[in-house]
């Protein structure tokens, strides 16, 4: 299992490097952090220094040669260093500040999603056919379609209506916390709470995005499952359907399906992006929207970088979860 | 009073179609009840009809009684207790019946928590007893080991170790034995004893097999249609059937003790089974029956009795006491006037051949690892004669039969095909070498592409090799009638044919070129013992007309027996014993087609004989042990090990003896030699047992 794990993750650290590097010779080809020639279609001023010293200590300078650039940012990741922004600062600093709030905000979503697809999409394949099951599948495949910055402003509208209905208001919708939490009636507890009901909403739309993704998936693996003949094995056992299903068919058909927990990420991360948007957090997702923008090309090829290694430890997360699953991969290792 | 009790059961597949159609069966405790019938037969429903497994949708009324308790309509949940306590199943593919994820000893110890409330640690000490007890060596450890570490006649064992886990009173077992290689079958059979003694169940031995039944079962029912045709204990419905299709059934199996009979067969059973739940005709059999008259189409024939306990449902029973009538033995094609062998030119020689297959993953492409399914084959197949090719399942028949067909260089040795050398062939030639030789495959459902009509099948080789256009239209006609099917099948698609169609569709594609040499592999095994017949006379009929010769590869020895002149028998790459069918049947010089030959259940009651079953399963093909590969399972040279055996018994010489005799199994692969050089008739062993 533990070779296994070291080759597999000797495999994606090579994509990761390649996805990075691709990333900042995109960003540095294309982004343009001096102010164009004036003229009608002159762009948003940058906030930037224009002095082409100062671009050139900050290895911003789109004059210089971009192999010349790659070189030294390239330099800079290899010892830890992710250069530096447009003001000046560093960006590792508040890469790591941003990177915290964006894990607080989808943690919890996708776990829920992950959790709450599979049991659903479980729950509509041993179903099949029923009601519940049409009910499960409609209402998967209209989460499929409605995009994360619609779905997020219609869950502030739905709040907004429940709260004004109710007279009371029940979640936030702006930001991480309100100032002053921590120093009402009820000290540090009332500062917990107040964090969470910032976090209610945009944990409903990650985990609505993730969930209707994994719903569909388990409710097909699970049907290929449902007529296996160990499940029926189970029930000559002496096992009632349910839990037969429960204890043989939800891990088996789990397994396939953690192949979609790598590649889910790259979408979680998008998600991100809308939902800090629209949601007034200040996490990566905002900072690249800004930065990209701005010409800002440090910091998109950092967080470029972040997400990379993201998908590969979530390669490898799926790995080590299929070899906990599955045996028969263990014992090919 | 009987255990299980089933009366008046019918079964409804949904949309609308009755699979059972009103059967009665009562098993008494410790009995086992076989009951036979062809795939559409119904007998699997009635499986799964007890045990209330039945598919969504599927509806069964009647009674299902077990020790007075009825058993249909009852919750799932009320069920639930009842499976896996009281009744019990045994499932035919063990490769699929238990949960990968799971140890074995986990899946048998969840049995047990359900029903007695042991604890864990309990459960599982009982698993590893139980494991102990189907004959799985060094259970404790093995009692944590996934499915697939486990051979198929392993994991059949951990089932039958499942089933018996709470003393249950009745067992239902569907084809238990179907998918395992001969010699595990034998040692099942073993276990099922071992259960059925153990626990006093009733068993319901659900099987196609009839050596099966006879070998196991006390009584037998024979199914046909959803109905029960004929039943009555083993002996008494195997010497004396008195249903048409039980007679032709029996007479169109073929036998392991009865060589390949000149100018005259039993005639085969005409058609096919009818599919499951087809058109209610009063008798089922009747459009396939010999002896039908306008009696059988008034009414469904109520089983009459017709000996003690013995019941067989027909009008006509009065012409049904001698079995020899109904189905007579009809004309032989008359062999082909053929040289003797010595004179015939070969036209398939191969010497020394090998195929290894490198073992997968990159990081561990070493020479040591690598699975040696074909290592040193020599054969020769003259022209106008079939060779039989039998052996387990992984001995490297199939690899054998590629590495012809790729008509490529080899690994080593050398290929012959009609006097030319494989490996020298320039691709024109080769192309051109194709049209002779020809291949069947096992299953015609997979070997025919769905999407095209029978004709373009059959169009297809001919196009290929450019035969006029022109001659195209005559020549697929010509074929069909060749098969025996009917011009009108040209323009079906596979799926609107029946298995048996199907597979003769297979064999006219492959006539199509007018080859000299066909491959079979295994051409019958998917088929219905009826229908099997039918194709095994249709071959000896072209081969007799065509002067064609067979490489005819199966696992089924019987079926073998009645085809060939010749026959090869495989072992782990090599070939053990070859020569003529008669003298290898009849006085085996391998241990090992001893074994093979012993563990066929005969279908006859009478000769249920005290066999020695093989130990241990075949061996690994990536690391065969040192010396003769067959020394593991080998009862000669055990018997060596032994030296009280020995003649010399006793004695210090005699020890000494077996101990070089043994030395000489450990130390060097046998090569073929004949150890009476009048009789066709070579094999691989140190130890041949001398001329009698």
């Amino acid at each position: 299992m533990g070779r296994f794990l070291v080759r597999r993750l000797a495999g994606h650290a090579v994509l990761a490097v390649v996805a990075a590097s691709l990333a900042y010779l995109l960003a540095a080809a294309s982004l343009h952090p001096r102010p164009d020639p004036p003229g009608p279609a002159a762009g948003p001023a940058p906030a930037a220094p224009a002095d082409r010293a100062a671009l050139r200590r900050l290895n911003l300078d789109d004059r210089e040669p971009l192999a010349e650039r790659y070189r030294v940012w390239a330099a800079g990741i290899v010892r830890g260093d992710f250069g530096r922004t447009l003001r000046g600062e560093p960006v590792a600093a508040e890469l790591w500040r941003r990177l915290w709030v964006s894990v607080r905000l989808l943690a919890a979503g996708s776990a829920l999603g992950f959790a709450g697809g599979v049991l659903l999409g479980a729950y509509a394949a041993a179903r099949r056919g029923t009601a519940a099951d049409r009910l499960v599948t409609a209402g998967s495949f209209l989460l499929l379609a409605v995009p994360v910055f619609v779905l997020a402003p219609l869950l502030q509208i739905a709040a907004a209506a429940v709260d004004q209905a109710t007279g009371v208001q029940f979640v936030e919708w702006v930001g991480e916390s309100s100032p002053g939490a921590a120093g009402g009636a009820f000290g540090a507890l009332g500062a917990v709470g107040d964090r969470v009901r910032h976090l209610a909403l945009p944990t409903v739309v990650v985990a609505l995005s993730q969930l209707a993704v994994y719903c569909r998936y388990q409710r097909g693996m699970m049907l290929d499952v449902i007529g296996a003949d160990y499940v029926r094995t189970a029930r000559a056992k002496g096992l009632r359907r349910r839990d037969a299903l429960l204890r043989h068919g939800v891990r088996t058909a789990l397994i396939p399906l953690t192949t979609y927990f790598a590649y889910t990420v790259g979408v979680l991360l998008l998600t991100g992006m809308f939902t800090e948007q629209v949601f007034g957090w200040h996490g990566l997702g905002e900072w690249v929207v800004d930065a990209i923008l701005r010409g800002d090309v440090n910091v998109v090829a950092a967080a470029n970088v972040v997400a990379a290694v993201a998908v590969l430890l979530a390669g490898l997360a799926s790995d080590a979860l299929r070899g906990l699953l599955d045996p028969r991969v263990r014992a090919r290792a | 009073m009987s255990v299980l009790e089933i009366s008046g059961l019918h079964v409804v597949y949904p949309p609308d179609v009755p699979v059972v159609r009103g059967l009665d069966l009562a098993v008494e405790g410790g009995e086992v009840v076989g009951v036979v019938g062809e795939s559409g037969s119904g007998k699997s429903a009635l499986a799964l009809a007890v045990l209330g497994l039945l598919p969504a949708g599927a509806r069964a009324r009647g009674s299902v009684r077990l020790r007075g308790a009825e058993l249909l309509g009852r919750s799932d949940a009320e069920l639930a207790r009842v499976r896996g306590r009281d009744l019990a199943m045994v499932f035919q593919d063990p490769l699929s019946a238990l949960t990968p994820v799971h140890p074995v000893g986990d899946q048998i110890a969840e049995t047990i928590q359900i029903h007695a409330g042991a604890t864990r640690r309990a459960a599982r000490a009982r698993a590893v007893e139980l494991l102990d007890l189907v004959g799985i060596p060094d259970a404790a450890r093995r009692a944590r080991a996934h499915p697939h570490e486990f051979s198929g006649g392993m994991r059949q064992r951990v089932m039958i170790a499942m089933a018996i886990a709470n003393d249950p009173v009745a067992i239902v077992a569907d084809e238990p034995t179907t998918a395992l290689d001969v010699t595990v079958q034998a040692q099942i059979l073993d276990v099922l004893r071992v259960a059925r003694d153990a626990t006093g169940a009733a068993i319901v031995l659900i099987t196609h097999d009839l050596g099966v039944v006879a070998d196991l079962a006390d009584r037998v029912v024979v199914m046909y249609a959803g109905r029960e045709v004929e039943s009555g204990p083993v002996g008494d419905v195997y010497r004396r059937p008195r249903m048409p299709y039980t007679i032709g059934l029996l007479r169109s199996l073929p036998r392991l003790d009865a060589p390949r009979e000149r100018g005259a067969r039993p005639a085969p059973i005409g058609g096919a089974p009818p599919p499951a739940g087809g058109p209610p005709t009063p008798c089922p059999f009747r459009p396939r029956c010999p002896i039908g008259g306008p009696e059988c189409d008034r009414a469904a024939p109520a089983a009459v009795l017709v000996g003690a306990g013995h019941r067989a449902a027909c009008v006509r029973t009065a012409a049904t006491l001698d079995a020899g009538r109904v189905f007579p033995a009809v004309p032989a094609p008359p062999p082909p006037r053929r040289p003797p062998r010595a004179e015939r030119p070969a036209v398939l020689r191969i010497s020394g051949l090998a195929r290894h297959f490198p073992p997968r993953g990159a990081f561990a492409r070493r020479a040591a690892g690598a699975v040696r399914a074909v290592d040193g084959v020599s054969l020769e197949v003259r022209a106008g004669e079939t060779l039989g090719l039998v052996g387990e399942s992984g001995c490297g028949k199939t690899t054998l039969l590629m590495e012809i067909l790729r008509l490529e260089r080899p690994q080593r040795g050398r290929i012959a095909v009609f006097g030319r050398d494989v490996a020298a062939l320039s691709p024109k030639v080769r192309k051109a070498l194709r049209r002779d030789l020809q291949v069947v495959f096992q299953d015609p459902a997979t070997s025919l592409d769905p999407r095209m009509r029978v004709r373009d099948i059959l169009t297809q080789p001919l196009r290929t090799h450019r035969v006029a256009r022109a001659a195209v239209p005559r020549r697929v006609a010509e074929l069909l009638g060749l098969v025996g099917l009917e011009q009108a099948h040209a323009d079906r698609y596979p799926a609107a044919l029946s298995a048996g169609q199907r597979q003769r569709v297979a064999i006219a594609r492959a006539l199509a070129l007018e080859p000299r040499l066909l491959l079979l592999d295994e051409p019958v095994a998917s088929l219905d013992v009826s229908v099997q017949a039918q194709i095994m006379d249709l071959l000896e009929d072209l081969r007799a007309g065509l002067g064609l010769a067979y490489v005819f590869v199966a696992h089924d020895l019987a079926v073998v027996r009645r085809v060939a002149d010749r026959v090869a028998v495989m072992y782990a790459g090599r070939i053990v014993e070859i020569g003529a069918a008669d003298a290898v049947y009849e006085s085996p010089a391998h241990p090992y087609t001893r074994a093979l030959l012993d563990a066929v259940p005969a279908p006859d009651p009478a000769g249920r004989r005290g066999r020695r079953t093989l130990l241990a399963d075949p061996p690994d093909p990536s690391s065969p042990p040192a010396g003769c590969p067959f020394r593991p399972r080998c009862p000669r040279y055990a018997a060596l090990a032994a030296p009280a055996l020995l003649p010399a018994a006793g004695d210090e010489l005699g020890a000494r003896g077996g101990a070089v005799a043994r030395a000489r199994c450990e130390r060097a692969v046998p090569e073929l030699a004949a150890p009476d050089p009048a009789v066709d008739r070579s094999a691989a062993c140190h130890h041949p047992p001398g001329p009698p």
